[in-house]
């Protein structure tokens, strides 16, 4: 507030020689010297103060009857005070009347107060213009010194926290829960006095740069909405996947969230591979046929083109750059001297490296989340209740998406609910889940002697040379009956144990995981022999095709002197480079896996569907509800899926780098697809159930399967020989010779004397010790938290609970904190009282009938602070404020003024406050 | 523009401004809306404080709230008879408060009244009841309803009589993560 504001404030009220009631009777007699007629008006607005304030103590006993008048009379009087107002302007001189009149028709408590304060001031404030005018002319400026000294400081102050007031209210006014009506009328007289004292405020300028502000605000507001808006449009699919999961709850959206962060994997995965392998090599490295290992063999090329060739990954598409044959041993390719063969292993084990990370940091941000939210779960279901529509929402469609997924998190929320009420024989299910697992440990280690067992024999049948079709694909038929008739058994078993369905999930993929292993095994297994097979045969061929050159060579020398024609590089015999066999072995495993899936998905849900729904019109039974009915969504299975082929490709990717493109294209389809199937095809779980809050147990199978699909990998790097005629490390004697070769090559000498003391077993043993060491205490903390989590969380609930009994007891345990909570009930009414008005006008059935109000009264009996706080919306019992108190006094206090017909009071009392019903009340 | 000044004057513009979240444009807008709802009844000119009000039949059918399954109960919340009529002030009154801008507290207070399907200043078991019907387009079954009912009640019911009051409610919703967005409703894109 500028000085110059208060400089004519002061002035104002020099003139008025103002009161505020309250300061009255404090005032001393000093204003001897004061002009005569103001005197008299000043004594006679005393009066009329100290009338008006005996009004309002009597007013305040009387309020039991009159406490309902009383808070309709709130706009009505501000009403009549602007009328009067008016009246007032018109003629001055009848003015005190006129307010006096008007004090003694006011009933109210601070608000009203406020506002007749404001009236006196404003009459003041008429007054004073008048006598303004007359002084001007007059020019009297005796007057105006003697009276700077009649007002006192104090009163000054509480003029000037009255205009704060008055301005506060003015800027918190859009935050009041009032009627336009009543917010319309109270901001005109809120203004009305601000700008009397304090002249001309700068209010339009204000305003100005108020609905600047609010323009500003709006508009960021909008745009962080339009923002976050964007945000989840760039999140790719977000809306489909919101969409099933309001219809099939989360647990079947977690898998579509699985796939769409594997789909960010596979894309980075791709990216480096694309990037720094594939590309560099098209551009740059040797063109198509000017290589043995860049060439179709003269046999295939006749057949190279053909579809079921191309098919199965042969002719043309085995030797280009999605295979690892056709790369080049050259160190540098191109202008750039791009060294490919380091790339190509860097890249590959990067693709590993990069796995891990986004894995383990994923895991650790899910389960930080898990842990961060403390009491969120204390308000499930009244959150859902009163949070869970969103007023945005204008469209019919999303609205009917909105319902479907209110009600599927409800039925979650209920399944959590029953399932954690449930109490049955505790050691009947003890029992069944014992011999489930033992039933299920059975039915694993069965199928792996079975496995074990078919491998065997096929080992054996591959040496006959007159085997069947059944003998060649033993292995095979059998692994796809143990995948087929397993899960099954296993999900009928598991209903024994009568898990919670989100635990019987996890259980159930943990148990197919397992089993699935087998599957791995025997693959690898396969794939070894296979290696090794190959290997055997590359020491032949190599002798060969040196014989071979050595001919060419040879017999070109006999036939001319000339330099010999260069030997066609696809006559040149080649070894059979196992690398590149292993990597077709997986693509056509991954393509083999992506159409038995589409096909799975196609058969068993969509053409199943439609059988259902359109031949159920001419059927015996009914097929919706009876046999085969509509497919559930089978999240183990697709998970599981998902994860075996996620293994794959990355044992794959090493050996053919174009794999991961595959995948990509798998995962975009898969997408869409299943997204597709799921929405016209599936019908929700019979118990919709919550996804755990962290994917973990998802990424805790895809970590295992990482590491197991490293493990290969890693066994061939470090001890097989690469093939001597494809591939970028070819001549090498071990792959991982390539970053030696370029230490050495490429960086001084002391970076190799460097890595030489750093792989020195003496440093790496303590590098592991000291790492080992370090997670075991990294460890020991993370559990002391976690307990010290835990002890906190149970100490908040027992305070939670504590509250929760602290109040129910207070109403009969102490009477003391009620007669304080009825004093300060006053101020707490002030402020709510333009609510109960409003409420009041609302329910006015209520007051009509009595028997609510009884209710009503005893309730609030149970708890005082409720009850006070609650003031805003019930009439509240302001009834013995102003009584004396009589604290410990249990019978109800005496009424006098109450004539109740019948002496005794038999039915309710409206306005009865604290008295009978406290008996009444059990606590 | 010329004659969209002579619908309030600039005193009543500055009046709703204060006691709105919405600035002039916006008031001006809002006005088009209520008049475009019934343009024989609502007059274009609001200088006089004409006296009209709408039904809620009108009001509800608004794309803002039609598909709002306590749209009759908002309009109810901000109608000054209770039958769910509104003048042009209730009408900017109600999108006032279910502007984003406006603040958590008042929120709070209009939500209390909204669910308070019986007007008695308390939730309800029976107000719960139609809220979740509401919400859940009546899918669930009589014993899920209960059960979620009652868990509502054990959940925010501090003061334990069996219903929430205001405090109950506020205490509850305060902590709510989404209130905020849930509660806010855009008339003016």
């Amino acid at each position: 507030m500028g000085k110059r504001k208060k400089c004519k404030l002061r002035d104002i009220m020099e003139d008025v020689g103002i009161e505020i009631d309250g300061q009255v009777e404090s005032d001393s007699e000093s204003e001897e010297d004061e002009v005569k007629d103001k005197r008299s008006k000043k004594q006679t607005r005393r009066e009329i103060v100290r009338a008006n304030r005996l009004e309002r103590k009597k007013s305040q006993k009387n309020k039991e009857e009159n406490e309902s008048k009383e808070e309709e009379n709130c706009p009505q009087q501000s009403r009549a005070s602007r009328r009067k107002n008016h009246r007032m302007k018109r003629n001055d001189g009848k003015k005190g009347g006129g307010e006096r009149d008007k004090k003694a028709s006011s009933k109210d408590e601070k608000e009203s107060e406020n506002k007749e304060k404001k009236t006196n001031m404003k009459g003041k404030e008429e007054e004073n213009k008048q006598k303004k005018g007359r002084k001007n002319s007059a020019s009297s400026n005796s007057s105006n010194s003697s009276d700077e000294e009649s007002l006192s400081e104090e009163e000054l102050a509480m003029l000037m926290e009255e205009v704060e007031q008055k301005k506060k209210l003015i800027s918190t006014m859009r935050n009041k829960p009032w009627r336009m009506m009543k917010k319309l009328s109270v901001l005109r007289e809120a203004q009305a006095f601000v700008e009397k004292f304090e002249g001309a405020l700068g209010k339009g300028k204000g305003k100005k740069l108020y609905a600047y502000k609010m323009m500003m605000a709006k508009k960021w507001v909008k745009f962080k909405r339009d923002f976050d808006n964007f945000k989840t449009q760039c999140i790719p699919w977000e809306m489909k996947i919101k969409e099933v999961e309001s219809h099939f709850g989360s647990s079947v959206a977690s898998y579509f969230i699985f796939l769409r962060w594997m789909y960010g994997v596979n894309l980075v995965l791709f990216g480096l591979i694309f990037g720094l392998v594939i590309i560099p090599e098209v551009l740059m490295g040797m063109p198509y046929g000017s290589m043995p290992r860049k060439t179709v063999p003269r046999a295939e090329q006749a057949t190279a083109m053909d579809f079921s060739v191309l098919w199965d990954f042969e002719g043309y598409i085995k030797y280009s750059a999605l295979f690892y044959g056709y790369y080049n041993n050259q160190r540098t390719i191109g202008w750039l001297k791009y060294r490919l063969p380091m790339a190509y292993f860097m890249v590959g084990i990067s693709v590993f490296g990069y796995s891990l990370m986004v894995v383990i940091r994923s895991m650790a941000r899910n389960a930080n989340e898990s842990t961060a939210d403390g009491d969120d779960d204390n308000f499930v279901f009244s959150w859902k209740m009163f949070t869970s529509w969103d007023y945005l929402i204008g469209n019919p469609e999303t609205a009917d998406n909105k319902f479907a997924s209110i009600t599927t998190s409800f039925k979650e929320s209920i399944v959590d609910e029953q399932e954690s009420n449930k109490d049955e024989n505790i050691h009947l299910r003890r029992f069944l889940r014992v011999l489930a697992n033992v039933l299920i440990i059975c039915c694993l280690c069965g199928s792996g002697y079975l496995i074990y067992f078919v491998v065997k024999r096929s080992q054996t049948f591959s040496k006959m040379q007159n085997a069947g079709w059944y003998e060649r694909n033993e292995v095979e038929i059998v692994m796809s009956l143990l995948g087929m008739f397993c899960p099954p058994l296993f999900e009928t078993i598991a209903t024994l144990e009568n898990y919670h369905p989100r635990i019987g999930l996890k259980w159930q993929l943990g148990r197919i995981f397992a089993l699935f292993l087998g599957n791995l095994y025997t693959f690898l297994l396969a794939l070894m022999d296979d290696v090794n097979e190959k290997l055997a045969e590359e020491d032949v061929v190599k002798n060969i095709t040196r014989w071979t050159l050595f001919g060419h060579y040879n017999s070109s020398m006999e036939n001319s002197t000339a330099t010999p024609a260069p030997l066609d590089p696809a006559d040149v015999p080649r070894g059979p480079c196992w690398e590149t066999t292993v990597g077709i072995e997986i693509v056509r495993l991954t393509v083999s896996d992506i159409l038995v899936t589409f096909v799975t998905i196609l058969v068993g849900d969509f053409i199943r569907a439609c059988f259902v729904r359109f031949m159920n019109y001419c059927w015996c039974w009914d097929l919706e509800a009876g046999f085969p009915s509509y497919a559930e969504f089978d999240i183990s299975g697709n998970v599981l899926g998902l994860v075996f082929n996620q293994g794959m490709i990355w044992m794959g990717s090493f050996y053919a780098p174009g794999l991961v493109g595959i995948n990509v294209l798998r995962l975009l389809t898969s997408m869409y697809f299943q997204c597709w199937a799921v929405m016209s095809s599936n019908v929700p779980h019979a118990r919709v159930f919550k996804a755990s809050k962290s994917n973990n147990f998802y990424m805790g199978l895809l970590l295992l399967i990482l590491f197991l699909s490293l493990l290969p990998v890693a066994y061939t790097i470090m001890s097989l020989p690469p093939s001597f005629d494809c591939g970028p490390f070819s001549g090498k004697k071990r792959m991982y010779d390539v970053i030696q070769e370029t230490i050495e090559l490429d960086f001084p000498l002391f970076v190799a004397k460097i890595f030489g003391y750093v792989a020195n077993p003496g440093l790496i043993i303590p590098a592991i010790l000291l790492m080992v060491l370090a997670i075991y205490y990294l460890n020991a903390v993370s559990e002391a938290y976690q307990r010290a989590n835990a002890e906190l969380k149970k100490k908040m609930q027992l305070q939670r609970e504590e509250e929760k009994n602290k109040r129910n007891n207070k109403a009969s345990t102490n009477s003391m904190m009620q007669d304080l909570e009825d004093l300060l009930a006053p101020s707490t009414k002030s402020e709510s009282s333009p609510k109960q008005a409003e409420d009041k006008k609302k329910d006015s059935p209520n007051q009509a009938s009595p028997v609510g109000k009884q209710e009503k009264a005893e309730v609030l009996n149970s708890s005082p602070i409720a009850a006070g706080r609650r003031a805003a919306f019930i009439p509240p019992p302001h009834v013995l404020v102003t009584r004396p108190l009589t604290p410990g006094t249990w019978a109800p206090y005496p009424q006098p003024r109450q004539p109740w017909p019948g002496g005794r009071p038999m039915g309710p009392f409206p306005g009865r406050g604290r008295g009978q019903p406290r008996y009444i009340h059990p606590v | 523009m010329g004659n969209k000044q002579t619908i309030f004057t600039d005193e009543q513009l500055d009046a709703y401004q204060d006691c709105t979240f919405f600035t002039r444009k916006e008031i001006l807008r809002l006005h088009g809306r209520y008049h475009e709802m019934a343009p024989n009844v609502v007059p274009m000119d609001y200088t006089k404080d004409p006296d009209v009000k709408l039904p809620m039949q009108l009001i509800i059918n608004m794309p803002e709230l039609k598909e709002n399954p306590f749209k009759e109960r908002i309009v109810e919340s901000f109608s000054e008879d209770g039958e769910g009529s509104l003048s042009f002030n209730d009408f900017v009154d109600m999108f006032s408060v279910l502007s984003e801008m406006a603040p958590r507290e008042l929120k709070a207070i209009y939500a209390f009244k909204i669910y308070d399907f019986n007007t008695d200043n308390f939730i309800c078991k029976a107000d719960l009841e139609k809220t979740l019907n509401k919400l859940t387009r009546e899918e669930l079954t009589a014993e899920e309803i209960t059960l979620v009912c009652e868990k509502v009640i054990e959940e925010a019911d501090m003061d334990g009589d069996g219903k929430l009051g205001f405090a109950d409610f506020e205490n509850m919703i305060s902590k709510a993560p989404d209130f905020l967005r849930a509660y806010s409703s855009s008339v003016l894109p």
